[in-house]
């Protein structure tokens, strides 16, 4: 599967997609779509503001006493005939289903859309093996077949466009096909079909799983969810470990907002709930269930500063509204995770070394805490990751130097005055009728495209004098 | 209190707000060692230069009865970012106090003054643009509209996409200037299409940001500060 080069650095990354035209229509078109979609919702939802605080304080206190609730769930699944696996790192959850699937003699796995088995590259690593995946999910299937990653949380393809899809499509069937939306979701119908009755696996990630009754919780939309979940003999869900919440009460509270955030739905199409295994006189369902949980660098953060990230729902209403991700999309980022979410997720997964750059995507703008269904306050934390590079001494010296400077001249009245007619001096070759067009050094990159205010002749601190 | 973009850039911002206060009945005074409220550093990461300047800061103001700033960022971050910068040194009290008395232009004039109804210095239509920092920090995208709505001789239309960020976001915009300038190109787009004599704003980034786009395409569209905007007569 093909990744983003990450020896390119991230400006250079963002500058490819911003040249890149169907990109540039897909994601206007889509996250402007989302955008309008969710803000009906919640308009016509007075209750809305209300579910979000509460959901952000089961959040809360549920990470507060997250081994309980953890326990609590094992031994509901347990109880119910399934298996748990407590995974530590990427490493240990592959482990576990790919001992599943060699013991079970699997050969084909029909997945469900999951964030969580992208996190851990679950797919390579069952190749690999010898198993088949199959993504099943509409999206997935897409980028499983232009051998792509997900560029959104809930909308893989998002990047790409409808005639895109179709030629894909044609190229892989070798036959023309219309860039038609209905047509594209048929063919992919049929060719799915036959996989979901040969496959002997099925692999889900899990929206929520609820610790006193063992239930996991898939909110899909296209049906491929539960037929994943009742066609395989055996069924693996992979869930980050703080996605547990208490009760099936609790549970209706984000059900409620889930949605909304993500596609401006009511409800999703389907909201699948699974209790262990088929049991004696069911139809249907699998004869094995197993739920593996990632800790990843989670378990670390509830205490951490990047603690509030461990509310997301993974909505992916934060990169609908960023103006970053509607400009450069999700592949530019680099990691699994995209949009303003992303950066603080990679930081918790790979380190905060990881998002040196990345920390920087972003103009604080806060329209993702707006957007967020649990109000998580990204930008914070953006800052935060910042201060902690400053602090690394990673960043390069020269802008450790500019910015020493900077506090230098702010913290004394005196530089700061003197540092005006030294700034009149330097700027006279480049200002023309109080503007900058062109200039050397730090400001070169703002000129290139925006003219740069000259200083005043006289600032406000020199006619302040006059003023009295 | 006018922080350093405006004191550099748009210096007659300061002055505008000066009249106009004045013309309100407010004794205005303007403490001489004030420089930055330390937002740049701040946001980069750099806290501990950020805790110096806002500790300075809060020094040069602690007689002041309000402290009203033309630029909703810096408030933000006076209201918001300088109690918790400084809760563990011997300006905390000070700061809390300062966080307490300080207010965007518009929200003061608004939400303290009382006074809504003023003479447009310009006449036509105009735009407004909500700064990121004094809609969604503040949560202010009233008072700047009760102001425009009741401007004599200018009428406002609502900019499509206003409560969008125009791409600034201080070292944002010389980090990633290609995404940056992306943002702005939409943003102009949007302010073209109102055919607004002149798009508003209530913060320093903003204008300057914008204020260099429309500048480079040669846009008939000017920026403007609401204050300036403001410095006609009261009614």
């Amino acid at each position: 599967m093909s990744e983003t080069d990450l020896s390119v650095p991230f400006r250079r990354r963002a500058g490819s997609a911003l040249g890149d035209k169907h990109l540039q229509e897909a994601l206007t078109i889509a996250t402007t779509k989302f955008i309008g979609l969710r803000r009906d919702a919640f308009d016509e939802f007075p209750e809305g503001e209300r579910l979000r605080d509460l959901a952000r304080e089961i959040k809360e206190a549920t990470l507060q006493h997250l081994d309980r609730y953890v326990e609590q769930l094992i031994d509901s699944v347990e109880r119910l005939g399934g298996h748990v696996h407590y995974a530590t790192t990427p490493e240990e959850a592959r482990r576990v289903v790919l001992d599943i699937a060699a013991r079970t003699g699997a050969r084909m796995a029909v997945k469900s859309k999951s964030m969580a088995s992208e996190e851990i590259h679950l797919n390579e690593a069952l190749e690999a093996a010898g198993v088949i995946p199959i993504e099943t999910d509409l999206g997935e299937y897409i980028i499983q077949l232009a051998h792509e990653r997900p560029s959104h949380i809930i909308a893989p393809a998002i990047h790409k466009t409808k005639g895109q899809v179709a030629d894909l499509f044609a190229k892989e069937l070798k036959r023309q096909v219309a860039a038609d939306p209905e047509e594209l979701t048929r063919i992919a119908r049929v060719e799915l079909r036959q996989k979901f009755l040969e496959a002997d696996l099925g692999i889900t990630g899990a929206n929520f799983a609820v610790a006193d009754t063992g239930t996991v919780v898939l909110v899909t939309n296209e049906g491929n969810g539960r037929m994943v979940t009742s066609l395989p003999r055996v069924h693996v869900a992979i869930m980050g470990v703080e996605k547990v919440v208490p009760s099936m009460t609790d549970l209706m509270v984000f059900l409620q907002i889930l949605a909304k955030s993500a596609t401006g739905q009511k409800l999703s199409v389907y909201t699948t709930l699974v209790r262990g295994p088929r049991r004696p006189g069911e139809l249907e369902g699998p004869d094995e269930f197993h739920l593996v949980l990632l800790d990843n660098g989670r378990i670390r953060q509830i205490a951490g500063p990047l603690r509030e990230a461990l509310y997301c729902l993974r909505c992916g209403a934060c990169l609908n509204v960023c103006p970053v991700y509607r400009q450069i999309g999700g592949h530019a980022y680099g990691y699994t995770y995209p949009g303003p979410i992303g950066i603080l997720l990679t930081a918790m997964l790979e380190g905060p070394g990881s998002v040196k750059d990345l920390a920087h995507a972003s103009s604080l703008c806060g329209a993702c805490v707006d957007a967020c269904p649990v109000r998580i306050d990204i930008p914070k934390m953006l800052v935060e990751l910042r201060r902690e590079i400053d602090e690394a001494r990673i960043a390069p010296w020269t802008e450790r130097l500019a910015y020493g400077l900077m506090e230098k001249v702010l913290a004394s009245p005196t530089l700061y005055r003197w540092s005006k007619p030294l700034a009149r001096l330097l700027q006279r070759p480049f200002a023309r009728d109080g503007r900058i067009r062109s200039v050397p050094l730090a400001f070169t990159e703002w000129t290139r495209t925006r003219d740069l205010p000259a200083l005043a002749p006289q600032t406000f601190h020199e006619r302040w004098p006059t003023l009295k | 209190m006018v922080t350093c973009l405006g004191d550099m850039f748009f210096p007659e911002v300061g002055v505008s707000v000066t009249r106009l206060l004045r013309r309100l009945g407010v004794t205005v005074d303007f403490p001489l060692g004030q420089t930055c409220c330390g937002q740049p550093l701040f946001n980069s990461g750099y806290h501990a230069g950020a805790t110096r300047v806002a500790a300075r800061t809060v020094e040069v103001f602690r007689d002041a009865e309000h402290v009203v700033v033309p630029s909703g960022s810096c408030a933000y971050m006076v209201r918001h970012e300088y109690p918790a910068l400084l809760r563990d040194t011997p300006a905390r009290a000070e700061a809390e106090r300062l966080a307490g008395q300080t207010y965007e232009l518009s929200q003061f004039l608004v939400r303290v003054l009382g006074k809504t109804r003023f003479k447009a210095s310009v006449s036509g239509r105009v735009t407004y643009h909500d700064s990121c920092h004094l809609l969604r920090g503040l949560h202010e995208s009233e008072a700047p509209r009760i102001l425009l709505k009741n401007l004599e001789g200018a009428e406002l239309v609502e900019l499509p996409g206003g409560d969008e960020c125009c791409g600034f976001g201080g070292s944002f915009s010389v980090r990633l200037p290609e995404v940056s300038s992306q943002i702005l190109d939409k943003k102009i787009r949007n302010i073209e299409a109102t055919g607004a004599a002149c798009v508003v704003a209530c913060d320093s980034g903003c204008l300057m940001q914008m204020g260099g786009g429309l500048g480079r395409r040669r846009s008939k569209v000017r920026p403007l500060h609401l204050a300036e905007l403001l410095a006609g007569d009261e009614r």
